[in-house]
């Protein structure tokens, strides 16, 4: 992080990727910065596009190769709109990394269940790159992906790759689905009941739409995971990320300093609640 | 068909799981094993509902036509999935497509039958009103995660 919190710094686009029709990948380096970019599983980073503005994007890429940076990210509003259309060797300003991490240290010698649905894929990934690397720490590996359509899954040739891995679980589903899809078809709790995974030894991390980690940490306290097992990432209109502008106030906690990752029992009853 | 050896098929059956034996052997007697291949309409549509199904192996989609998209899949179910609920009241008729996707074994429960054991033993069909419900109420959130298409 910069000495300035809130001054940007420049990073060049290295490639981009388009991962779906509305969904893409970018890589980048650092223009000046002289260390490698460390941060953790979890954490987000500002991304300014200039002249248009900056959005809160959590880092999909490795914490172990810091020195290229990678952000997943769908084009559905101005700024990312604009994200899109940048180039290879195009210029972004980058403020971060900002946030609480997924807890992959307190997760060792435990089962880890990775829910994710959509989009989620992405904030997800790094812990995923995380556990891997340090494979031996961990029980049973479960990944459980739920996404719209089988258009619509992200990241499709490393999961196929990671599926061949035999000390990894990975099931994917898509709500709907014409009847060329081979997969599983339904919602991503579905899943959970069935799921080869130790509820009473399971460290669970969950991302995606609000509904949908609400159905989710249903379904695996059902299973008998216990609450402060299970972490979910919050998302809120994030403007300074380091907790100054109030935009991202959640209750009593700012979403981009105390969050964006939550175990359960810090958001459970803000989960239910209208209008917070 | 010799239906006694369905019953220690059922009772393994987690659908079935901690049943009274008395209750398994009068449902057994409505009880079927059935096999459809790869690709086999197992029902559709408009056809009558007079079964339920429990999977034993194999792998089935519930589909909707919609004559826009074709065949749209909205549901996959493996082993120990239960299927078909309109059995409850007579003369319902099928409101999807059941299709087995690959070699499925199952066991078909006879709706009639059942209706008629459950007339005559009232706790017996209130045991099973116990089972069917969270099945059902499964389905009807999942249906509702599906409707909100959560992932737009």
């Amino acid at each position: 992080m910069t000495a300035n919190p809130m001054l940007p710094e420049p990073f060049r686009i290295r490639k981009v990727q388009k991962e779906s029709y509305d969904t893409f990948t970018l890589e980048l380096e650092p223009l000046n910065r002289p260390d490698p970019f460390l941060f953790k599983a979890g954490q987000f980073n500002m991304l300014y596009v200039f002249g248009v503005g900056e959005v809160p994007i959590s880092i999909s890429g490795d914490p172990h190769h810091p020195e290229t940076l990678i952000h997943t990210t769908r084009a559905v509003g101005t700024v990312t709109k604009a994200m899109r259309q940048l180039k290879t060797g195009d210029v972004m300003g980058i403020r971060g990394p900002y946030g609480t991490s997924w807890p992959v240290d307190r997760a060792e010698g435990y089962d880890v269940v990775i829910v994710a649905g959509g989009i989620g894929l992405a904030p997800l990934r790094p812990s995923l790159y995380h556990v891997l690397e340090h494979r031996d720490k961990y029980g049973k590996v479960v990944l459980l992906y739920g996404t719209r359509s089988p258009d619509d899954i992200l990241f499709r040739k490393e999961l196929e790759r990671w599926r061949s891995r035999f000390d990894l679980e990975i099931y994917v589903t898509v709500d709907y689905a014409n009847p060329g899809w081979r997969g599983n078809v339904g919602v991503v709790t579905n899943l959970i009941p069935k799921a080869p995974f130790d509820p009473l030894h399971t460290m669970a991390m969950i991302c995606g739409p609000e509904v949908m980690m609400r159905f989710t940490a249903i379904e695996l306290l059902k299973r008998g995971v216990e609450a402060p097992n299970i972490y979910l990432t919050m998302e809120r209109n994030m403007k300074c990320g380091i907790g100054f502008c109030g935009h991202c106030q959640l209750g009593e906690s700012f979403i981009c300093k105390d969050g964006p990752v939550f175990a359960l029992p810090e958001m459970q009853e803000r989960l239910n609640q209208w209008e917070v | 068909m010799d239906t006694k050896t369905l019953e220690p098929i059922l009772a393994e059956h987690p659908f079935f799981k901690d049943l009274k034996p008395e209750y398994l052997s009068i449902l057994v007697g409505c009880a079927s094993n059935v096999r459809f291949e790869a690709n086999e309409m197992i029902f559709q549509h408009g056809g009558p509902a007079d079964k339920f199904y429990i999977i034993r192996h194999g792998e089935v989609a519930i589909e909707v036509h919609d004559p826009r998209r074709h065949v749209i899949r909205i549901q996959t179910l493996r082993d120990g999935d239960v299927f078909g609920w309109s059995w409850m009241f007579a003369g319902r008729s099928s409101h999807f497509d059941a299709r087995a996707l690959i070699l499925t074994r199952a066991i078909a429960m006879d709706g009639e039958c059942l209706r008629g054991k459950f007339n005559n033993d009232h706790s017996l069909g209130y045991e099973m009103m116990l089972r069917f419900t969270p099945v059902i109420i499964r389905r009807l959130e999942a249906a509702s995660m599906q409707l909100l298409d959560i992932y737009k």
